[in-house]
């Protein structure tokens, strides 16, 4: 007699999961879509949605909220795999929101709070009822106690005081018109499992995740990439190094690390043993206060 | 490398966050800029040391009251299983955030302060992650330092809980002396307890068995998603998508479809990454059968002489979570249950159950936030369900308020009594 092993390794017990996940959205929700920025979170649980609905297509559009200010080797990228996908792309415009005056940019600021308005506004015009996240509980402490199907009321707000409880596999999908949900599926992954999963499955993602030359300056203790967006004073000394991004977001914010990790394996090592996470290390925007990332979430962030 | 999901229960004296901080910290879990948020919080608080209860107070009302409101997802790995910590606080909506944690929890470890002993909250805390049916439950027994990590003390309140253990379903209960601050039989083995022989607590998260908690007899697929994907390639391609509740599914197999009746027989388990022989429990697949049948979601496959109790009268354990409102007798609701939504209608509320004293009130009319009672429910479509004992997957429900959208109540199904 033979002994077949029916034990769930880890990364396969979060791919059910989240495929899981996925697929209760989609049968219960009128109009999910997938908010995708081009980053590591976003392609794993893109590739999910992708399995999820296998051998049909995925049967939602992803939605990308484009700043203006995203680094260009992320836009090809995400062109390139909406492309190869056959997924319907929308993109909601920050410049779009900027040049007819329904966000004011502040000099010296990053667009990264814009965001917000730009995707609710996404949202009340495509009548979304359900957005698929990347976020994941290791990130921050208040992504820690946010539920998988987050409940948002119809100015996008999230309160963490009245969440619905949720137990089991069961979720409550239910909302009313003009409210909608926020679907984490990699809510239970931490960043190691991401690279566990992208190494496993050969996710492709953008090339600055990979060390690369780049010509970068130092504020506030992170390496920013020198260009128009970053406004480097004089004061600040550019000069040419080894890097690679930990998180992908805008240009203006997101800092770059020192590393020569050039392949996945290579980071793989690199995070296993990282002392610092990753929004500790290049995000300059969660860092303005203790409640920074709550109080963002609390307005409809992602 | 496999997963392990624990909840964690205990008051805030207990050293709950001590130890949930040790775990995390001493497995390296904690990250530098996490810690240095923490001792800067604590500064800015007055505190004299490090608070690692900070880590876990994830929320700006928390941190402002001194209070943890939720439950919280706490992750972290050793070089043999990665773990899964459902934090959940003590005070007064335990019963709440208990039942929520525990409701996906291989384990529960119940937290007792030495010098206290057995308090009416761990006696509380046992009772709940036995009616969600916890399979493993570990006791324990904090602050041995603070009793002279005296053998004594500890054989006291070990003998005390498996006395009370024996009135629950309690197939697996293991108790470990520990002192969380000073890090004894946490995740070092202690120089100060050589009277005990058992496992670090470390250690038995790592080592105990969990793949046969799982149901592998009884098949149970509900279905979730069908998928048509009606192209040129997969032109006929009709697939029905769903994770396994329970058994084990294999090409060939003759299966049953609830409601119609209808037998059939599997012709292929799909996934993206190719076809599979077998499909077994949290594995999420597409299953292809060779007679067109009308299926759509919510709709079970089983085994022709292996089928769940098909019916519309229910006998239940049910927690109450609405923040308002209460359970009522002729309360009308939506329930959850697998991937099947129905209305049901309250038709009896039989009793309320005191969980400090487990006597039951039968003269109750009523279950109010974080109480627990025993109902019997009619649905207007039949459940394909079993008794949850049997399987958490196919015996779990929630109740929805229609008018708020809120869930206001889990229910753990009890048919052997229907």
């Amino acid at each position: 007699m033979t002994t077949v092993d029916y034990r769930l390794s880890q990364l396969d017990a979060l791919e059910a999961e989240g495929i899981h996940i996925i697929r209760e959205a989609a049968a219960e929700c009128e109009r999910p879509a997938l908010l995708f920025s081009g980053g590591k979170d976003s392609c794993v649980l893109l590739h999910l949605a992708v399995k999820a609905f296998w051998p049909a297509k995925v049967p939602f559009p992803v939605l990308h909220v484009d700043t203006g200010h995203n680094f260009p080797e992320v836009i090809e990228f995400r062109d390139m795999l909406v492309d190869k996908l056959g997924v319907r792309l929308e993109v909601a415009s920050v410049q779009d929101a900027v040049d007819d005056g329904r966000v004011v940019e502040r000099p010296g600021q990053s667009r990264n709070r814009l965001q917000t308005q730009v995707l609710l506004d996404a949202i009340v015009e495509h009548g979304f009822d359900a957005l698929f996240g990347g976020a994941r509980r290791d990130e921050e402490k208040a992504r820690a106690k946010e539920r998988v199907f987050s409940f948002r009321d119809e100015f996008g707000q999230w309160e963490p005081k009245a969440q619905r409880p949720e137990l089991w596999s069961l979720y409550n999908t239910r909302v009313q018109p003009g409210e909608h949900m926020r679907v984490f599926p990699l809510s239970n992954w931490t960043e190691l499992d991401i690279w566990d999963y992208v190494a496993r499955e050969h996710i492709e993602l953008p090339s600055i995740y990979f060390a690369h030359q780049r010509t970068v300056f130092e504020r506030d203790g992170m390496l920013l990439f020198d260009h128009e967006v970053t406004a480097r004073r004089p004061d600040e000394a550019a000069y040419q190094a080894t890097v690679r991004y930990r998180t992908v977001g805008d240009m203006s914010c997101t800092g770059a690390v020192e590393s020569t990790a050039g392949t996945v394996e290579d980071v793989i090592a690199e995070v296993a043993t990282s002392r610092i996470t990753e929004r500790g290390a290049t995000r300059a925007d969660d860092k303005f206060s203790e409640a920074a990332m709550e109080d963002r979430k609390r307005e409809g962030y992602f | 490398m496999d997963l392990l999901r624990f909840a964690t229960a205990g008051s805030v004296d207990d050293g709950k966050s001590t130890m949930i901080g040790r775990l995390l910290f001493d497995s390296k879990a904690i990250f530098e800029d996490q810690l240095d948020a923490v001792e800067r919080a604590s500064r800015t608080r007055g505190t004299e040391y490090t608070d690692l209860a900070l880590l876990t107070d994830g929320l700006r009302a928390e941190r402002e009251q001194g209070i943890t409101i939720d439950v919280a997802y706490r992750y972290f790995a050793t070089p043999r299983r990665k773990f899964i910590i459902a934090d959940t606080p003590g005070h007064v909506q335990y019963t709440r955030n208990m039942v929520t944690g525990a409701s996906t929890a291989n384990l529960g470890v119940v937290l007792v302060d030495a010098r206290n002993g057995l308090t009416e909250q761990s006696r509380r805390h046992a009772f709940l992650l036995n009616l969600l049916r916890v399979p493993h439950v570990l006791l324990a027994v904090n602050k041995m330092d603070l009793v002279g990590y005296a053998e004594d003390v500890y054989e006291r309140i070990r003998e005390e809980f498996q006395i009370f253990a024996q009135r629950l379903n309690v197939a697996d209960l293991t108790v470990i002396p520990i002192s969380a601050l000073k890090g004894d039989n946490v995740v070092e083995r202690s120089a100060e307890m050589s009277w005990y022989d058992g496992p670090t607590l470390l250690g038995h998260l790592e080592n105990i068995h969990v793949a046969s908690d799982r149901n592998l007899i009884d098949v149970r697929f509900p279905v979730q998603y069908v998928i048509r994907p009606k192209s040129n390639q997969y032109h006929d391609f009709r697939g029905y998508a769903g994770t396994l509740a329970g058994g084990v599914m294999k090409v060939g197999d003759e299966v049953m479809v609830l409601p119609s009746g209808f037998t059939s027989t599997i012709t292929g388990i799909d996934t993206y990454d190719g076809p599979v022989q077998e499909a077994f429990p949290e594995k999420a697949v597409v299953v292809r059968l060779a007679d067109d049948i009308d299926i759509s979601r919510g709709d079970m496959i089983c085994r022709p002489h292996n089928s769940p109790r098909v019916t519309q009268d229910l006998d239940a354990m049910v927690c109450w979570m609405g923040e308002r409102g209460t359970l009522r007798k002729g309360g009308r609701y939506v329930l959850k249950h697998t991937t099947r939504t129905v209305r049901a209608i309250v038709r009896d509320l039989h009793y309320r159950l005191d969980i400090n004293t487990l006597h039951r009130d039968e003269a109750a009319d009523a279950l109010t936030l974080n109480e627990i009672g025993r109902i019997t429910l009619r649905t207007t479509q039949p459940l394909f369900a079993d008794d949850y004992g049997r399987n958490r997957t196919t015996g779990g429900f929630i109740l929805i308020d229609e008018a708020t959208n809120q869930t206001v109540a889990a229910g753990m199904l009890d048919l052997d009594k229907t």
